[in-house]
């Protein structure tokens, strides 16, 4: 079907080099031939999967699944090995194009946004890293392959993260986003030990193909419980979506991400928001039969998915650091594609909407929410803060950045034509579908409410009057290397909702199911409308509130004379003090302690008495080799003597 | 010819310390010259073998070495009267691990260039121990490995409490006897093996041909491989390792850590799980209730110190725990990865200890509360300082990825509730590594530097160059392993046939 196998080589290879040249030569020599470098490296693989992408689609061998190259990388037994390879369907070119986009982009963003820092250099080699880590993790023909590369985009989301390494804020955030999800991912791979044991295989086609009667007979013992093999596997694919649970920072693991907006915006805009966060929505989507054989791990990831979506939301409207509300957005449109997934289920029988309309929301959503966070870098870049305090007034200054901005504001509010809201209307559609009622009100409710904190972002940044000296006396301008991906972006941001919707819909079913799909979808024409309602009604509450004239922006921007009730939502429901507290007091101060308690004071202390007891013996010994002749005689007498009057002594 | 250079790799060594003899210790630069040189030279020597190993893979061996898959076989009577032979031989696990002390010996010498004190003793020393080190990964005898085992401890002495630091005298008095301890249950165990055998041998070769009565195995076994794995600090004689690394000199700590830690764990493989499978079945099932304390607990009681070395001190007894999880499994997969940790262990605690030590001669204290913000000002260190902690924390495209996994499939296949219970708790607490390494380079390297530390100069050519070396040791591994787990897996398939064929005894009957 693809005749040229040794261009796809090419997507991985580039930002290979790329990292391998800038970090270890380039980056420190020169950073505007790092930035170069870089640019045209990623470009090559953008255009690469490109290339790829239409040769796949118009091959007619879409949507089969096919793997373009494997290379061996360890065997456990004959036929149990783990491979480095690329899968190819419809999902994983999807993610290749939109990844190396991005990349391409971001790459292009940075050269304004990073320009005069002093380790230029040594950020588009790690920006580089983070893609081809992420590329690695799309191409995965397996799990093992899978856990390398989502390692290694968490390895490189820490060290972007924490790129300003002697900001203390960004290093623990670094040290946050790091921890909380590898704590995710112990249980990931302990997901895959289980799965993969009882399986005999990483790959995701057997592990997509399986059934559970097969291992109901069997049964395994896990140590805590014995259970049967089927029961084992239901287990191990929950431990698998905790990977995704922790890695697209669902609640409660989601403090990290919000905290990860301490790293450069251009970052903030790649990893967390447009690419590596969706990791876990991929992962489930990826082996969504495997997930679909068990009801309870599907009615799991929908109410993980469905409660983060609403929580997000409800927070996102107090904050006033822009990237703090974009990265609470981000957590809820995550939710959004995470539950929509999780709803495909009803009963014993499995519909595919959800699943398309997720992946069709990955694809919109990366669109409007990387321009998004490159706006919001572009003002920062600007006005020197993140808080909507020193904003205001910016549409004058900032035209195109302006226009921009409203594209994907009304892209991510759901307003039509814009993107996102083919791709939202699908997934609310998919909750009433699968008479998930609640759910679905929650979806409808999350909805009005991103309208409305996102145009709440949007008139108190560009309307009103200007807030800071720096906007006021016209110092801002539009950078050419930032502006520019700001306005391609606007494109797909209009434009990729409806041009790809037969795509999708022709394209994007997930593997082969074992459940019979039989069954009547409900249809609900009425749905748009009433989404379009709400979202209108929002915007215009949020216009009633912000940009009226009758607007106090003072008020709006106050959070101390505030009722309880938003300062909890304000304060993001107090997880981060929680989080602390727990790790301070119960993991360091509890378990950490007891542990060098354990070894101080007892292990030493019984290795303590030990030496003194050897001691103490040998003292007493030593006492009988003084030296003195009279001593030993007398010793030697009263031996003598007494074994001549006991006869037989009893030793 | 290969089999002449075999034999010189721990010739070498001593023959470098005669040679250094007539040399008066005022001519320093001269004597660190040509140790650097025997150093470079053993490196490439046993480079060079591990290559020939690795092309004569599927060659058949020499009848003699059968059932072990065993090159460069020499066999040359040595103490008649004991029945003592000089036996020698090589498959792909102790070349690998010869490579390893041999990178390690390397960079040791290199980073004590600038060490205190006599340093004619010093690399004398230090090549000494290199000989014993060759020796207990090369003999096939177990008297001539007795020897080599016990000369260790010995060097090692001499070297922390000459060339230490801090409370040198009780962290070397505390390591040599801690050791001392172990090897006399070996001694004591090695004794009753010959006899109760019947066999007029010590080559463990012909030993391996006979099965040893099930009674003896059952007391023989543990004490053996306890004795073992006093060396590869194992609860609850783990005790030694902190203090001893803490108060050592670099050169010593790469070594104790990144090479003698690994014989025990060598020696519980190729002597007491080969000699006594029967009982190996029996126990090594309990043996994992140990490892509760290494592998799950270690990591949170390096969470809690302050000293670099104390840090790297328990994590490398959390890392040794799981050689003993992979060893405990009882599966090819399972050895495999045991001895994949050996091999990744070493390097990684040798960048470990190097970075440390380069650290400390720098800023003069091991102290991490006192530290912050040294990355600015020695931006390489800090990389392979980060490098090392990323791959301590299992990072994949190291090696130590490539060995946990192995350990972890491994041990998982083990149907025993306990080896269970224990790889899960260990599989959860790669989380608890990771907090304890991010902690301490953050707070090393990254945030605000105290003023003091304007001063710092980075690495010079000489330490970059052990840097470097060890890092890509570790990224090979880690990228390629698929070469070196089937030279891996041709070495440990006898032992793992014997074990496969034990009938383990029914306890109580």
């Amino acid at each position: 079907m693809i005749n040229d196998v040794s261009i796809s080589y090419l997507i991985f290879l580039m930002p290979l080099l790329t990292f391998v040249v800038n970090g270890l030569f380039l980056g420190k020599r020169s950073a505007k031939g790092a930035a170069a470098f870089a640019i045209v490296c990623n470009g090559i693989a953008m255009v690469s999967a490109l290339l790829l992408a239409v040769s796949y689609f118009t091959s007619g061998y879409a949507p089969q699944k096919a793997i373009l190259f494997e290379l061996p990388f360890l065997k456990f037994a004959e036929t149990f090995a783990a491979n480095i390879g690329l899968l190819v369907d419809p999902l994983s070119i999807m993610m290749l194009v939109v990844v190396t986009f991005i990349a391409f982009l971001v790459n292009i963003y940075s050269v304004g946004y990073m320009r005069g820092d002093r380790a230029e250099g040594r950020f588009f080699a790690l920006l580089s890293l983070f893609s081809f880590s992420m590329l690695g993790l799309v191409a995965a023909t397996n799990l093992f392959q899978m856990f390398i590369f989502w390692e290694l985009v968490g390895v490189s989301s820490y060290l972007l993260i924490g790129f300003w390494y002697h900001k203390p804020s960004a290093v623990s955030a670094s040290k946050q986003a790091f921890i909380l999800t590898r704590f995710a991912d112990s249980f990931f791979l302990l997901g895959i030990v289980i799965v993969s044991f009882v399986v005999q295989s990483f790959d995701f086609e057997k592990i997509n193909a399986l059934t559970l009667s097969a291992f109901q007979s069997q049964t395994i013992d896990l140590g805590f419980m014995v259970m049967t093999k089927a029961e084992a596997l239901v287990l191990g694919g929950v431990l698998i979506f905790t990977g995704g649970w922790g890695k697209s920072a669902m609640f409660p693991m989601h403090i990290w991400l919000p905290n990860a907006m301490e790293g450069p915006t251009p970052v903030s805009s790649i990893i967390h928001s447009a690419t590596m966060v969706v990791a876990g929505v991929y992962l489930v989507a990826r082996l969504f039969p495997f997930f679909a054989l068990s009801g309870s791990t599907m009615n799991l990831i929908m109410v993980v998915g469905a409660f983060t979506m609403v929580f997000a939301a409800v927070i996102a409207c107090t904050q006033k650091d822009i990237k703090r509300i974009l990265a609470y957005s981000t957590l809820s449109q995550l939710g959004y594609m995470m539950f929509s997934l999780g709803a495909c289920r009803m009963g014993d029988v499995v519909v595919t909407t959800g699943w398309t309309a997720s992946t069709y929301h990955i694809f919109t959503h990366a669109f409007f929410k990387c321009s998004l966070f490159l706006i919001a870098g572009s003002l920062i870049h600007q006005v020197h803060t993140n808080d909507l305090d020193a904003m205001g007034g910016l549409r004058k200054k900032m035209p195109l950045t302006y226009v921009c901005a409203l594209i994907s504001i009304l892209a991510i509010s759901g307003i039509p034509p814009f993107s996102g809201f083919f791709s939202k209307d699908e997934i609310i559609l998919t909750a009433f579908q699968g008479h998930h009622y609640v759910v679905f009100g929650l979806a409808l409710l999350t909805s009005g409410l991103t309208t409305f904190y996102m145009f709440r972002l949007f008139f108190l940044a560009f309307h009103g009057a200007p807030r800071s000296e720096s906007v006021k006396a016209g110092h801002v301008h539009e950078d050419f290397f930032m502006t520019l991906p700001i306005a391609i972006l606007a494109v797909p941001a209009l434009a990729s909702g409806f041009a790809a919707k037969g795509l999708f819909e022709e394209f994007f079913v997930p593997g082969k199911l074992n459940v019979p799909q039989l069954v009547q979808l409900a249809e609900a024409h009425w749905i748009p409308y009433v989404a379009v309602a709400i979202a209108v009604v929002a915007l215009l509450i949020a216009w009633v509130l912000y940009a009226s004239p009758k607007a106090k922006v003072e008020r709006a921007l106050d959070d101390i004379n505030r009722g309880s009730v938003y300062k909890v939502i304000y304060h993001k429901f107090y997880f981060d003090e929680m989080y602390y507290a727990v790790v301070r007091q119960f993991v360091i101060g509890g378990i950490a302690r007891a542990a060098r308690f354990i070894q101080d004071y007892i292990i030493e202390g019984i290795l303590a008495f030990v030496v003194w007891f050897v001691h103490t013996l040998g003292s007493l010994v030593r006492r009988a080799q003084s030296g003195n002749l009279t001593f030993y005689l007398g010793t030697l007498v009263v031996g003598v003597l007494l074994w001549r009057f006991f006869g037989q002594l009893p030793f | 010819m290969d089999t002449l250079l075999f034999n010189l790799i721990w010739l070498i060594p001593l023959l470098t310390v005669l040679v250094c003899v007539p040399i008066p210790g005022t001519k320093a630069k001269l004597i660190k010259g040509i140790h650097a040189f025997s150093g470079t030279f053993v490196l490439a020597l046993v480079g060079y073998l591990t290559y020939r190993v690795y092309a004569l893979s599927g060659t058949p061996i020499d009848d003699k070495a059968a059932p072990l898959f065993l090159r460069f076989f020499t066999d040359i009577p040595w103490i008649n009267s004991l029945n003592a032979h000089y036996i020698v031989g090589a498959d792909g696990l102790n070349m690998f691990l010869l490579l390893l002390t041999a990178v390690i010996v390397w960079g040791g010498i290199l980073v004590s260039w600038e060490i205190k004190g006599n340093q004619k003793v010093f690399f004398a020393l230090i090549q000494m121990l290199a000989t014993s080190v060759y020796g207990v990964f090369m003999s096939m005898d177990l008297v001539l490995f007795f020897v080599f085992y016990e000369m260790e401890a010995l060097c090692m002495y001499l070297m922390i409490a000459g060339y230490g630091s801090g409370r040198k005298d009780y962290g070397g008095k505390k390591l040599t006897l801690t050791l001392a301890f172990g090897s006399s249950m070996i001694l004591a165990t090695l004794f009753g093996l010959y006899f109760e055998s019947g066999s007029t041998s010590w080559s463990l070769v012909e030993l391996s041909k006979i099965t040893l009565p099930t009674s003896f195995q059952m007391w023989a076994f543990p004490l053996m491989f306890m004795g073992f794995a006093v060396s590869s600090s194992l609860f609850p004689f783990h005790f030694w390792s902190p203090d001893g690394h803490a108060s050592a000199p670099t050169a010593v700590s790469m070594l104790a850590a990144g090479v003698m830690m690994k014989m025990g764990a060598y020696g519980c493989l190729r002597v007491a799980m080969f000699l006594m499978p029967e009982a190996a079945k029996v126990w090594l099932p309990y043996v994992v209730a140990l490892l509760i304390f290494n592998v799950v607990l270690g990591p949170f009681i390096a969470l809690r110190h302050k000293d670099l070395k104390y840090i790297t001190a328990y994590s490398s007894i959390s890392h040794l725990g799981l050689i003993f999880l992979g060893l405990a499994a009882i599966t090819p997969v399972g050895l495999r990865g045991a001895s994949l940790q050996m091999i990744s262990h070493g390097f990684l605690t040798g960048l470990f200890f190097a970075t440390i030590g380069m650290i400390y001669e720098r800023t003069h204290t091991r102290d991490i509360t006192e530290m912050g913000g040294i990355m600015r000002k020695v931006p390489f260190l800090g990389v392979g300082f980060a490098i090392a902690g990323f791959a301590g924390l299992g990072l994949p495209g190291f090696s130590g990825f490539v060995a946990e996994s192995n350990i972890f499939i491994g041990a998982f296949a083990q149907d025993s509730t306990l080896t269970r219970v224990v790889t899960i708790l260990a599989i959860l607490s790669i989380t608890t590594t990771a907090v304890y390494i991010l902690q301490t380079a953050n707070r090393m390297l990254h945030g605000n530097m105290p003023a003091k530390y304007e001063t710092l100069t980075d690495a010079n050519l000489r330490e970059k160059i052990v840097v470097v070396v060890l890092v890509l040791c570790l990224l090979l591994i880690g990228i390629f392993p698929g070469w070196i787990a089937d030279m891996l897996d041709q070495s440990i398939a006898p032992i793992f046939a014997k074990l496969a064929a034990a009938q383990a005894p029914v306890i109580g009957g």
